[in-house]
């Protein structure tokens, strides 16, 4: 995720296929058979995403503009919205909600990917993979956390002083827990690039600390600062799990969405709920680009790296703040994991496994934590190799200009769109009796090209600026001795990536273990997801079996993070001598 | 060996093979969306399946909301085969959209009227009722010194406020139910003056009708409005439960099953549904509800009054489903926007 993170902020100042073109298009004016094959694959991957992200959205833009008769209404359903208070209630809630968490997780993110990069406490390795814990885990186990720590019942609940957890305290708090790492990544990224040069400027000019914190630390890191606060405020808005275990009766507009379709099968006003839904998520996308674009444009390869000096009072409030931070995190998750072993909560606090026996419940037992992993690797073996093959050929197959163009659009865009929003289109394109790839429709399938399509652009960007690291003259040269393309990937690109291919596997098995929002609608009896589930046993108030499934999986997460950090320390070391001379 | 011998073999093996693969493939899959309590699932399949080894069951069970949006869902392309199990309010609001499939199972007659579609046509048939109930928590309850309700006017008196977890009617089955009975006991414009002094002490709803009594089972709130079969499950387990059937009668739903218009296992899924309304069934069912279709089967069940049957209100349910939309509609105006911190 590190990787990730950082890669996709340098990514967007040069586009792939430019300089491709630029070095092949006089050396090849026809088209050779290698080239038309794997531009055919290429026609192939851009007809895919287009099927998989375009038209879904098409149908969602299109069912909220129609009554449930199926007649074109204009914009009937979103005035509808605006005259429903409760529905309008959820816009100030919601917009209420992710502000509060996005000032917190923004400062919290700032001060600790500061105390990382820009000063010397001890233990900054364990710190790392502390904070960035909560990725491992559903959005719905701090929530759950929360109400066993919490709620009426909760071990800490003199600390609210009276106030209920059921609300916007708990959302936030929740809300902050689970996006925190995602902040972190960015922040750490923003701030882990500084050139010691200004320091030394300013030391030299006589700056005071406080002031060259505020001219050069500030500046430097002021863009990630930005789209870390955007980034926040849309995970947030979007996320629907956390508010539906713990908003009680705060209504946000992601639950309403749930709610409309769910609960009173109103499918165009979820539709149109969604909509207005993807205006943030749209805003933070436009914004997070156009912000890449120039903190790319501020770093220099001159830049010298600098090393924090010993400030023993600053360090000291730095580690302490660090310890309290991680000592929330892990306090969270401990509370999870104690409380699934809890055999009746608060009455008999003997432990037992009991609440893992899944079988009994609602969710669909042990069944649906196989199908999570099921899921989990087929979008990982399927997802990597298709969006690592096809950002193969974006970035290194010459000509094709305009569907490469298309292609990365295309691949960009599931960013800017929420899961649960997703989700909707998914049912309305799929279920369609029409679509001949209708037979998909309640399968595994569509919750695998479901999830590949909600993860796109993240795995997408990662593979493109590893394969952006390789220098195109191996193509070139593979090129004139008559090889064809392929092997070169094979021989060259691959092995060279391997890293990046790992990177994106891992995130997409980890991403599928944990997500709720895209494939809420999506499920069906025989693939019942493990995330899903917990969310279920929580609506069905067995909140001790659902907090034992979100720890399983947050396991499973962890077990996969071990094994994709086995693999590329250990196993492919061999393949990355060339990095180190 | 000679060729003949060979030419034997081969064929006894090809014979062996086509009988497993038939025996395979006779093996009929329903898909069969529910909203029966998801412990209790595996009973039923397996009771069924004594009878009818041949037929597979595939469940898909969720809240009676969400079994309902999905099958409205899924109209034009239906997943299901069955409904085995769900409110028959809503089967009612499914008629309508005309997603199910006429018919009249064997031993039709020998249900209570009280049990079947009013139509000539039938589409759907009843297995048993379902009915509303508090669940005290009586640890909790001492604690916050609160007394015992025994009616639902209690629930609306000061010293209970924010200590009442309702389900929500627009997507609980079993909220439903309380709404629609108190709008019926009450009379229309007195049973929403009895909702807004309600509201007034609830501290929240839930999404589904069963959280409520575990919620108060596990403490989180002294009192839980679920339904009766919930409570009695809960307090089988242990919990610190009373359970109030309020003195004015009590709201109550049947679970009803159909057939999904259009399913391409017709036989199969008759085959279900006679099965579903047998004297065996109706035993099963009578297992966890006091009040079951086949008349004379019904037998006392642990923490049920004995006299449950008695407590059902007169319940009017083509009131019901026809005016579910709008009571759906009216409740969420009133109630939904509970947004203001209190």
């Amino acid at each position: 995720m590190h990787s990730v993170t950082q890669q996709s902020s340098t990514i967007a100042k040069e586009q792939p296929w430019y300089s491709a073109k630029k070095y092949f298009s006089h050396q090849h004016q026809r088209r050779s058979l290698d080239e038309w094959s794997l531009g055919g694959i290429l026609i192939i991957g851009v007809l895919a995403l287009f099927i998989c992200v375009v038209l879904p959205l098409y149908s969602l833009l299109s069912k909220s503009v129609e009554n449930r008769e199926g007649e074109f209404i204009g914009l009937a359903n979103f005035a509808k919205f605006i005259d429903t208070p409760s529905l309008y209630s959820s816009v100030s809630n919601s917009l209420f909600i992710a502000l509060l968490s996005m000032v917190i997780v923004t400062s919290l993110a700032f001060l600790t990917a500061y105390a990382i990069s820009r000063t010397r406490i001890p233990l900054k390795g364990f710190f790392r993979i502390v904070l960035v814990l909560p990725i491992l885990a559903p959005s719905l186990l701090p929530a759950i956390s929360l109400v066993y720590l919490f709620g009426n019942q909760g071990i800490l609940k003199e600390v609210l002083m009276g106030e209920s957890i059921y609300g916007p305290i708990g959302i936030v708090i929740g809300s902050c827990f689970w996006t925190f790492p995602h902040a972190l990544m960015i922040m750490l990224t923003a701030l882990a690039n500084t050139d010691a040069r200004l320091y030394e400027s300013a030391e030299a000019l006589g700056a005071s600390p406080m002031r060259t914190f505020f001219t050069v630390t500030l500046p430097a890191a002021k863009y990630g600062i930005i789209s870390v606060a955007f980034v926040v405020f849309t995970l947030v808005i979007t996320d629907f799990g956390v508010p539906k275990v713990i908003g009680g009766q705060f209504n946000v507009l992601a639950t309403d969405i749930y709610k409309q379709v769910i609960g009173q099968q109103n499918f165009e006003m979820g539709a149109a709920v969604s909509v207005i839904l993807l205006l943030p998520a749209i805003l933070t996308f436009i914004t997070d680009r156009w912000l890449q674009r120039r903190q790319s444009a501020l770093l220099t390869s001159k830049a010298v790296p600098w090393t924090p000096p010993v400030r023993s009072i600053i360090d000291k409030a730095f580690f302490a703040l660090m310890i309290l931070v991680s000592s929330i995190i892990l306090g969270v998750i401990a509370m999870a994991i104690y409380a699934s072993l809890v055999t009746f909560w608060p009455y008999n606090l003997s432990l037992s496994f009991k609440n893992y026996n899944f079988d009994l419940m609602d969710g669909g037992g042990w069944d649906s934590y196989w199908n999570s992993i099921q899921l989990g690797l087929y979008t990982a073996v399927i997802g990597t190799g298709f969006i690592f093959f096809q950002s193969y050929l974006v970035a290194k197959l010459a000509g094709f200009k305009l569907l490469k163009w298309f292609f990365h659009l295309f691949a960009i865009l599931p960013l800017a769109v929420p899961g649960l929003v997703l989700g909707l289109a998914y049912i309305f394109f799929f279920n369609a009796p029409d679509n001949p790839l209708n037979g998909i429709y309640g399968t595994m399938a569509i919750l695998v090209v479901c999830t590949i399509s909600h993860f796109y652009t993240v795995c997408h960007l990662t593979a493109t600026t590893a394969l952006k690291q390789i220098d195109p003259e191996f193509e070139s040269v593979s090129a004139s001795l008559k090889v064809p393309q392929i092997l070169t990937f094979w021989r060259v690109s691959l092995p060279v990536c391997m890293p990046a291919v790992l990177d994106i596997a891992s995130y997409l098995f980890v991403n599928a273990m944990t997500t709720v929002s895209a494939v809420v609608f999506l499920y069906s009896y025989d693939t019942n997801l493990a995330s899903v589930a917990v969310l279920n046993m929580d609506d069905a108030g067995d909140i001790a079996p659902a907090a034992a499934m979100a720890v399983m999986i947050m396991l499973t997460c962890m077990v996969a993070r071990l094994i994709h950090w086995l693999l590329g320390n250990v196993v492919l070391k061999h393949t990355q001598h060339w990095r180190t001379r | 060996m000679t060729q003949r011998a060979l030419f034997k073999r081969l064929a006894a093996t090809a014979g062996i093979a086509l009988v497993s693969i038939s025996a395979h493939a006779a093996k009929t899959e329903l898909t069969v969306y529910t909203a029966i309590e998801a412990e209790d699932l595996k009973k039923y399949a397996a009771r069924f399946n004594e009878d009818n080894p041949d037929i597979k069951i595939n469940w898909v069970r969720d809240s009676t909301g969400i079994i309902t949006a999905k099958l409205l869902a899924e109209k034009d392309n239906p997943q299901a085969d069955v409904v085995w199990g769900l409110a028959a309010t809503s089967l009612m609001l499914l008629k309508n959209d005309g997603i199910l499939e006429t018919y009249k199972p064997n031993g039709y007659d020998k249900i209570s009227p009280k049990f079947k579609d009013l139509y000539k046509e039938p589409v759907w048939v009843g297995m048993d009722a379902w009915m509303a109930a508090i669940c005290f928590n009586t640890v909790e309850a001492e604690k916050l010194g609160l007394p015992k309700p025994t009616s639902w006017q209690d629930l609306t008196k000061p010293v209970y406020k924010d200590h009442i977890i309702m389900p929500n009617p627009n997507s609980s089955g079993t909220g439903f139910l309380d709404v629609s009975s108190w709008l019926q006991m009450f009379g229309e414009d007195k049973g929403w003056d009895y909702m807004d002094a309600l509201h007034s002490n609830v501290s929240r709803y839930t999404h589904s009708g069963s959280k409520p009594c575990k919620l108060a089972a596990s403490g989180e709130i002294p009192i839980g409005i679920s339904f009766a079969f919930r409570a009695a499950k809960s307090k089988k387990q242990g919990a610190p439960l009373d359970i109030v059937f309020p003195t004015e009668g009590l709201g109550w739903d049947m679970e009803a099953t159909s057939i999904i218009k259009g399913t391409k296992k017709l036989e199969a899924a008759r085959k279900l549904v006679d099965w579903t309304i047998s004297k065996k069934a109706n035993e099963m069912y009578s297992e966890g509800y006091a009040v079951v279709a086949m008349p004379g089967i019904a037998k006392p069940i642990d923490y049920f009054p004995e006299d449950a049957e008695s407590l059902m209100i007169d319940n009017d349910f083509e009131w019901s489903a026809k005016n579910r939309d709008a009571i759906l509609t009216q409740w969420q105006t009133r109630y939904d926007s509970k947004s203001e911190p209190k």
